[in-house]
Order: structure tokens, then sequence, then C-alpha cells
């Protein structure tokens, strides 16, 4: 017993304290107010006066409303465009032969693999000629470039995992090939359907260098930029402010990713082991 | 019979015909929407990238073509190679980190362990939480005057007079690879665990009857057993981290004095803050090599496996 504390429990407590305790730190200075926030004399690990002074100042005095619904809009439309789209472009990579299928899924392979960072320069250019910079639109078209590879790897491997014979003897019975992959073999990806449309939706909300690159108005932007480009005025940094914002921006995935952990789980070590 | 009659039937025919017949026509029309964006959001800014590139364009004026000049300019620029360097460090120090820890963290989450689940789920927080939004608790984490890392360190004894994270060249290039660590292990260890549930238990056992000692059995089980994970999810990391951008752009800014600039912060900098757009394209593409090269390395490996 004492090997598995000293073994299991005790490096495990480590990792756990080392993998929460930003967030345990982001609540309590979101609670503060700023003269116990700013205090070098008081316990700093704990709130003596909790209070709401921080989050009323954030809805009264910034955009933070809009903001998140900024956030919300463009990941809800972004993750369900690319669930979409990756539904019929993993359906046909597992199931249909055509010639240059394999060049396309080497593709979207090597488009997984790339980073943001490398076309965000050339990819200003090219929203501003589409009439969508600063506009929320940029990020709901330039999102999916990121997200369909994703999705449609992920969803390739499920529906190899469903067997052929039941979309064949539909197929037989005079559904068409669409007909099947909608009624068939959709509803027995539901998991992996799920999942993928809730990782984008995540990626969605957790972007940042598009978001930054496209977007300069405060109203248009999302939560991920809006926090640390509007509430550091110059040098001055509202901590209180900046932590309350950072706990309403990590709230929702948290939240939706709780719902879902076993999809989430299951999910991500499915994709890891296929990846 | 009938395959023979197939093949016999696809060769008569001209080789357009493979393209028409409606099972190729069903393909494309679903690969459609996904080639068509990923053709004019992806190819076509990354052609695009190349040709501004060799050109000596600012922001607001056309530029000029001046073939590799930009590129040429920077190898000599001791600012760009300092980001080279930095570069560098930051991506090998963070992976070797996060490989070594999510190796240990994911033997500890395969153990017997009460509230298996929750645990794995709360190791995951990094990870999924917005990295702007957690990256600015770092921020006000390693603060100058309040910072509470130190405030524990000073407070447990470890320390005897404050650490100045963000404010001294080398603890600013510690902090950014803590943070990177911090926000990449998740993803490491669930991959590795995802690795380790599929190792037969049986094999543990006959070592355990053959007298083999744990780090044995790990040494000449786990660890081979693992390596096609590790190699994936290193290589995955690899790329990411050598474009990574929010932890440093946050955290530092590339300071103090440029110690933690990395490719991408830099070509932000360059391109969108002073304007030189030719400039900037050119020092993200030097992205391109470190991708190349994960590219041909991932391929050879899974056409391996």
């Amino acid at each position: 017993m004492l090997k598995k504390v000293l073994g299991v429990y005790l490096p495990l407590a480590a990792f756990l304290v080392f993998a929460l305790f930003p967030f345990y730190w982001m609540l309590i200075s979101s609670f503060k107010a700023n003269p116990e926030l700013y205090s070098l004399k008081a316990n700093r690990l704990w709130i003596a006066n909790p209070t709401l002074d921080q989050f009323r100042d954030l809805f009264a005095k910034t955009a933070i409303i809009k903001w998140l619904w900024n956030s919300f809009f463009v990941s809800f439309l972004t993750a369900f465009i690319s669930m979409t789209f990756g539904i019929m472009a993993g359906y046909a990579l597992a199931r249909l032969k055509f010639p240059g299928a394999q060049a396309f899924g080497l593709a979207t392979f090597i488009t997984y693999l790339v980073p943001t960072t490398l076309i965000f320069i050339p990819l200003a250019r090219v929203v501003q000629s589409l009439g969508l910079s600063n506009s929320i639109w940029a990020l709901v078209v330039t999102y999916p470039t990121f997200l369909i590879p994703f999705c449609t790897w992920m969803l390739i491997a499920y529906f190899k995992s469903i067997p052929k014979d039941m979309e064949e003897c539909a197929m037989i019975d005079g559904c068409s090939r669409i007909g099947a992959m909608i009624r068939i073999v959709l509803p027995m990806a539901i998991p992996g359907v799920i999942f993928s449309a809730m990782f984008g939706f995540t990626l969605s909300w957790n972007e940042f260098v598009y978001a930054l690159t496209f977007i300069s108005d405060t109203t248009h932007k999302t939560m991920s930029v809006a926090v640390p480009t509007e509430l550091i005025r110059g040098d001055a940094y509202f901590w209180g402010e900046l932590m309350a914002a950072s706990l309403l921006g990590s709230v929702p995935v948290a939240l939706l990713y709780s719902f879902f952990m076993d999809y989430f789980v299951s999910g991500l070590t499915a994709g890891a082991l296929k990846g | 019979m009938a395959s023979i009659a197939h093949v016999e039937s696809t060769q008569a025919r001209p080789w357009l015909r493979r393209f028409l017949k409606p099972e190729a026509l069903t393909g494309y029309f679903l690969i459609s929407p996904a080639v068509f964006l990923m053709l004019v959001l992806l190819a076509y800014p990354f052609v695009l990238a190349v040709w501004i590139s060799l050109t000596d364009r600012v922001l607001g004026e056309p530029g000029k073509f001046i073939w590799l000049g930009n590129f040429l300019k920077l190898l000599q620029d001791s600012l760009f190679l300092q980001t080279v360097w930095n570069s560098f460090v930051y991506t090998i120090s963070t992976v070797f980190l996060k490989m070594l820890l999510g190796v240990i963290l994911a033997l500890l989450l395969n153990q017997d362990i009460p509230c298996r689940n929750l645990v794995r789920g709360l190791i995951l927080m990094p990870w999924i939480v917005p990295t702007s939004l957690s990256v600015l608790t770092w921020l006000w984490m390693f603060d100058s005057l309040f910072s509470v890392v130190n405030y524990i360190l000073l407070g447990a004894g470890l320390i005897s007079k404050k650490i100045p994270w963000l404010g001294d060249p080398f603890w600013a290039m510690v902090s950014v690879i803590i943070v990177n660590t911090w926000r990449g292990l998740p993803f490491f260890a669930v991959s590795f665990l995802a690795g380790l549930m599929t190792i037969p238990r049986e094999l543990y056992e006959a070592a355990e009857v053959d007298g083999a000692l744990r780090f044995r059995q790990f040494w000449h089980i786990t660890l081979p057993l693992l390596q096609p994970v590790i190699a994936v999810v290193v290589l995955f990391s690899t790329i990411w981290t050598f474009a990574d951008f929010q932890i440093v752009y946050i955290l530092t800014h590339g300071g103090p004095i440029n110690a933690t600039q990395i490719f991408a912060t830099m070509a932000y900098d360059v391109a969108l803050v002073a304007g030189r757009i030719g400039e900037g394209s050119a020092i993200s593409l030097f992205l391109f090599p470190a991708l190349l090269v994960v590219i041909i390395l991932m391929l050879k490996y899974l056409r391996r496996e």
C-alpha cells in the first residue's frame, strides 16, 4: 500500500496540481476585489471576501456579451459546416473507389499538418479580396480549412468500422448511394459525428492566430482574442477583470467537454491510434 | 467471372470512363466542398505566400520582385538567426519534456486508481481550455510583483529570492517552455494511454513468470510496443510547436530583447506590426522545410506500419 501511495498517488497528485493550479488561480482571482487581489499581506491562495465586482465591471464596461456571442456563433457554424463536409468527404474516402481518391486522402492528411502560422499573412489578403476582412464571416470561411481535414480523418475511421452489408442491402432494395449513406451509415456513426462536431467547436472556440489577424474591430472579436487584446489597455493589466473574462471564456468548452467526456476520451484515443 | 468481365470492360473503354462512372461521380460530388475550400483558402494562399516572399512588398505598396532577396537578407540578420535558435531550443526542449512526462503520466493513468475517468478528464483540462485565456493566467502567475509561483516557492523555502520569470532572457525561455509543456502534456499522455491500453496483459504475465523486473518489462515490452504512437505524437507536436504562436505572443511578445522570439511571432511582428509583408512571408516560409520533413517522416512511418 505504501508503495502504491509513493509510486502512484503522489506523482499523480503532483501532475494534477500542475495541470489544475492555473485554473484554481483563475477562479480565485476572478472572485477577489482589487484591494485583496493586489495585497502582498493577505493569504493569496484563498479568498477572504468573495465578490462579484469583477464580473459586474466586465458586463457593465466591456462588450463581453458580444464577444461571447461571436465565439458561439462562429464555433457553432464552423463546427456544423465542417461536420457536414467532413461526413461527405469521409464517406467518399471510406467507401467509394474513384481515380484521385488516394491523392485526396493524402492531401487532407497533409492539410491537417499545415500550421495556421504558415499562411496567415497571404490568407489575410485573400480574406480582404473576398470582402470579409474585419468581419466574423472571415472566420466562418477560414476555420473549416483546418477543421474539415480533422473531421474527415476522424470519420473515415468510424465509417470503416461499420459493416458494408447493410448499406449494400439498402442499395439493392433501390436506395441510392447517398440515400444509403444518410439513412443507414450516418445513424450508426453518431458517436464519431458528435465527437468531430464537438471537437470542431472547441478548436474554433480556441483559435487565435486567424482571429487576431483578420479582425480589428472590438465588436467583431471572439473571446480568445478579445480578452487578451481589449482588456489589456496599454501597460495596465486589470487582473481581476482579465481572470473573470478568462473564466467566462473557458467555462463553455469545459462544460461541453464534461458532458461528453466519455465520447471525448474514446474518440481521442481512437483518433490517436488511427492517426 | 464477374470481376474478369469488369476488368475487360474498363480496359476496352477509354480512360475517361473511369472518371464518369456513377460511383466516381458520387465520390467527386462528396469531396467537392472540401476540395474547393482547400484550394481557395489553403493551396492558393500558400502559392501567394511564396510569391509575396519574393517581393519587397510593404503595407499599402505593391512592391517589386526581388527574387530571393528577403531570404538572403534574413540569413544575415542576427535577430532572425536568434529566432531560428530560439525556435529550435523551444521545440526540442518542450517536445522532449512532453514525451518524457507524457510516458510517465500515461503509465500512472493506466494504473488501477479511484475515479479513473474523472482524473483522466481533469488531466486533459489544459488542452481543452482556450490557450490564449489559460496563458493569460500564466502571465498573471508570472507577474513581476505579484507572482503566485514565487509566492509559493518562497513560502515553501525552495528559493531565497524572487525569480524574474518574464523579465530575464533565460527565465523567459524557461517560462514559455513550462507553459508549452503544461498545455501539450495532456495530448501526449492521453495518446500514450490509448497506446498502453492496446498492449495485451498476457505479455506482462508471461514476463512475470519469467521473473522479469518492472523496469525490464517497461524497457522490453511497453516501450517497443508504444513506439509507433510515440513517433506519431512526437511528429505532430514537433510541427505544431515549431509553428507555435499564442503562448509566446501573450506571455513575452518575443521579449525580453527577443530572447523568446520564434518564427511565427517574428513573422507577425515584421509583416503585420512593421508592415514589411514580403519579409514577414519569407519568415513564415522558413516553417515549410520543417513541415516537409515531418510530412515525409510521417508518411514513411505510416506506410511501414
